[in-house]
């Protein structure tokens, strides 16, 4: 039977070449249309309007759009964009089509606020996408908590911050931490232990991993921060006694190091270099850091998150 | 070269959706039907007489075996130029007229384009619907279906005609007509390959037939030689009631109904009896020789133990 | 090709129209003509853009719904029918019938989408008195929309290769709505990791991709449509067609016809 065979086997050809080039032609497709999404939720109509049109699938077009907004954030945050002007309207159209997404509002809150390349650096639209929030989930604690950080880190609103972290604290299972917070924010405004202490919430209550691995970072820059700031004090107490500036970190004599070197919260030992400064040995590992930097240096463009955080 | 060579034929199905069982519509079948042959293919439904029609036209495929028509594989589009097909129960596209149906069919065998409506007009006609050619099929009768099936089969002049059950579901009429269209085929030299439950259309057209029953040939032979293979009796019937002393002491049957008496004794007696019933004065209706049927062989094949079906078919193809 | 595919392309473009497929121009022309007449009294300023919406949006779905409904009726139909019977004894090999058929239906509705065409550019005249040059995108949505019919036809004819009918839409259907999300969906691809990543991304690159095929919205704007999308997308249709239909072929092929 041949012929038959002829068939197949023009057939079976056909198949796996068409298979090849559709993949191919689908990526030429795909780079032709950059602004696909743009377009799509610039022509948008009013999310309203686009939850009527998904006849009662708006939980899943929510979804949709949720996964659209991570990644136009993670895939130009991976290029270390400067502009995310689309982030929040895909938040919005998202959270419209399911205001009850808290993981969308947590998203937004921690990647809305800061300055671009860390986030969209609107904190103006993460505190209206928070309260849009807040209104529609008045019992989620971790969104007033979002709300009083973007207050005090980004807007530097201590008294929002603080109104922010007590309501927050009277919703039935709030973390224990919230009353504490907004007893804080009126006492130690700007302090690091307030900034360690919602760090390590926002590390301990999210379940997003790249907002964890942001906390991560932060946490480890103001460790960092601290020990710089620690050791530079030993070695300024060293010249006063001694005169000079100490050859290694043995001569310090650190309590409890027991003549050791410091390590950095990744492991590696800190650099005390010849002028008595104090300096991480691979600042890219530490995207936060204000102190313990080495003179010059330029970090990248893109901030470096641990895949184990 | 036969017209058909089927050389071990066989189709298993597997039924079933979840646990899938063997089901054996056609054990490995060996067959030869030679040029300008009517060849009748014998058995009660399910036999396995339209699955053996779907392997030949390559609508099913075989488990194991293969075929050749006219010499030719059955993948062979040459070779399905030269053969027409009436499957069993026909149904066409109800949407065409007949003569647009014809036509199509003209068209898809490579009948060429100068011949083809002459030969679309011409077979209507043959087969009696030249005054339906402009009628969509959904308005035709059963009948008239069956008749544009067979205009179909033959319209492309075909050197091999295979059908399935030509004549079911037909009135009289329609089986006469029917019976009339294969005669003249087989006038016109062609091969014609047709599975029948109905002996008589079978015993009438047939030069040979090939009984089978449960997937299996149970018997092939020429209806000339099965129909005188047994010895032969007569049968005498005469008016009146009364039966002869000396025909009762020639070991023969009677049979009196109403004013007639019917009598079935040895052909060698024949002369006697004749004698007898001039001797008596009585008045002769009908003398008939008797030989065994066709359906009295069909019925001893379709019955018979399956295992030495296989013996006579082997005989039966020497 | 094989005069044999033009003669069954042509008996399934007559069987459609005798079994009045395009009977859905009557109601697609009421539409236009309500839509157009009410559009043109009530909205202010965006008339063309709801004519040129709807018109589009109404060509898509009637075409697509056509595509599946008699598509996965093309083959399985003249089995259920026993009509194939009749065909397959002739000189007609399966791949024949089968590319034939397809031809067929895309013929039908390439006449049924020119009807149409006709009907949205006769619309968005009546409500705006002439033509733009920008107007010349909507040819190219149409013709966009025909690339999605010959992929939707194809899918159709290869699920009707061998489900039931029933199961042959619910496939076809669920495609098309998928096909319109396969972006998204290769962007869920590419945020699994390892084996489940290639797994994901292969499933996802066979998947009929319709986004980029929809530019109703974006023509409804007046935007531009780039020369090499036009050619890129005519090619990516062609070729998932073909691969649709050799797959078909592949089983159609091997299928025993009960």
């Amino acid at each position: 039977m041949t012929r038959t065979k002829l068939v197949t086997i023009s057939a079976g050809f056909i198949l796996v070449a068409c298979m090849c080039a559709s993949i191919l032609l689908l990526n030429r497709v795909d780079q032709l249309r950059p602004q696909a999404t743009l377009e799509e939720v610039l022509y948008l109509p009013s999310p309203k309007v686009l939850r009527r049109m998904s006849l009662g699938y708006d939980g899943l077009l929510a979804d949709i759009y949720w996964t659209r907004a991570v990644q136009y954030f993670g895939g130009h945050h991976a290029v270390g964009a400067m502009h995310f002007q689309l982030l929040a309207p895909l938040l919005n159209i998202a959270t419209q089509l399911d205001p009850h997404l808290v993981v969308a509002y947590d998203f937004g809150a921690n990647f809305l606020s800061p300055p671009p390349p860390n986030g969209a650096g609107q904190p103006q639209e993460a505190v209206r996408l928070t309260n849009f929030g807040i209104e529609n989930n008045p019992n989620e604690w971790l969104l007033y908590y979002n709300l009083g950080f973007i207050y005090y880190m980004e807007l530097k609103n201590y008294a929002g911050a603080a109104d922010a972290f007590s309501r927050g604290s009277q919703i039935p299972g709030a973390h224990p931490f919230m009353r504490i917070l907004a007893a804080q924010m009126a006492e130690h405004a700007g302090e690091i232990e307030t900034a360690r202490m919602l760090w390590t919430a926002t590390y301990q209550n999210s379940k997003d991993k790249n907002i964890r691995a942001n906390a991560a970072a932060h946490l480890r820059a103001l460790r960092v921060d601290d020990d710089v700031a620690h050791l530079e004090t030993l070695v300024d107490e060293f010249r006063e006694r001694t005169g000079r500036i100490p050859s290694s970190f043995a001569e310090l004599q650190i309590p409890g190091l027991n003549g050791g070197t410091p390590v950095d919260p990744l492991g590696n030992p800190y650099k005390l270099t010849p002028y008595g400064h104090i300096e991480v040995q691979h600042p890219d590992d530490f995207p936060f850091i204000v102190n313990g930097a080495p003179p010059g240096y330029i970090p990248p463009k893109v901030p470096k998150f641990l895949p184990s955080d | 070269m036969p017209a058909i060579e089927i050389l071990g034929l066989e189709k298993t199905y597997s039924v079933g959706f979840w646990r899938k069982r063997p089901k054996r519509a056609l054990l490995p079948l060996h067959l030869k039907v030679e040029k300008g042959e009517v060849f009748g293919f014998l058995g009660p439904n399910g036999a396995g007489k339209s699955t053996t029609l779907k392997l030949l036209m390559g609508l099913v495929f075989p488990t194991s075996g293969s075929a050749k028509i006219l010499d030719m594989d059955l993948d062979d589009p040459r070779m399905k130029a030269r053969i027409g097909f009436l499957p069993e129960q026909p149904y066409f596209y109800d949407y065409l007229t007949g003569q647009e149906l014809l036509n199509y069919y003209a068209q898809l065998s490579g009948v060429p384009g100068k011949e083809r409506s002459h030969r679309v007009a011409t077979m209507l006609e043959r087969v009696g619907l030249k005054d339906a050619a402009n009628v969509q099929l959904r308005k035709f009768s059963k009948g008239m279906l069956q008749r544009v099936g067979i205009a179909q089969a033959i319209l492309h002049n075909p050197e091999v005609v295979f059908l399935d059950e030509p004549m079911s579901g037909l009135d009289p009429m329609g089986r006469r007509e029917v019976r009339e269209l294969m005669e003249q085929l087989k006038h016109e030299g062609k091969t014609v390959f047709f599975s029948t439950h109905i002996l008589s259309d079978a015993e009438a057209l047939c030069d040979r037939v090939a009984v089978i029953n449960k997937g299996e040939l149970r018997g092939v032979g020429a209806i000339s030689e099965l129909t005188s293979t047994v010895q032969g009796k007569i049968e005498i019937v005469w008016r009146g009631t009364a039966i002869p002393a000396a025909l009762k002491n020639m070991n023969a049957e009677f049979f009196v109904s109403g004013d007639s008496v019917r009598a079935i004794l040895p052909e060698q007696q024949q002369e006697a009896a004749l004698e007898t019933l001039q001797r008596e004065r009585l008045h002769l209706i009908s003398l008939t020789p008797l030989s065994t049927s066709l359906e009295e062989y069909y019925l001893q094949k379709v019955q018979q133990a399956s295992a030495n079906a296989t013996q006579t078919a082997a005989g039966g193809r020497a | 090709m094989s005069a044999r595919i033009a003669y069954i392309a042509s008996n399934t473009f007559r069987e459609a129209v005798r079994d009045r497929v395009l009977y859905n121009l009557i109601a697609f022309a009421l539409l236009m003509s309500g839509a157009a007449i009410l559009v043109g009294q009530v909205s202010f300023g965006i008339e063309r853009l709801v004519v040129v919406n709807l018109g589009l949006s109404a060509v898509s779905l009637f075409g697509i719904v056509i595509a599946i409904f008699i598509g996965i009726g093309l083959v399985s139909k003249e089995i259920e029918k026993r009509t194939l019977y009749t065909v397959l004894s002739r000189p007609v090999q399966r791949w024949e019938f089968i590319v034939g058929k397809f031809f067929g239906l895309a013929g039908t509705l390439a006449v049924n989408t020119f009807l149409m065409a006709i009907g949205v550019f006769a619309a968005l005249l009546y409500v705006s008195r002439q033509f733009h040059g920008t107007d010349g995108w909507i040819a190219v949505a149409l013709y966009f929309s025909i690339l999605q019919f010959l992929m939707m036809t194809a899918l159709a004819l290869f699920f009707s290769s061998f489900a039931s009918p029933l199961m042959a839409a619910v496939f076809a259907f669920a495609l098309f709505v998928i096909g319109n999300f396969s972006e998204d969906l290769r962007g869920f691809a590419a945020m699994t990791h390892g084996l489940q990543r290639w797994l994901a991304t292969g499933a996802a690159y066979l998947l009929p991709n319709f986004s980029a095929l929809n530019i109703i919205t974006s023509v409804a704007h007046e935007q531009p449509v780039s020369s090499s999308l036009i050619f890129y997308n005519t090619i990516y249709a062609l070729v998932y067609t073909a691969m649709v239909m050799a797959a078909g072929v592949l089983i159609f092929q091997r299928r025993n016809l009960k």
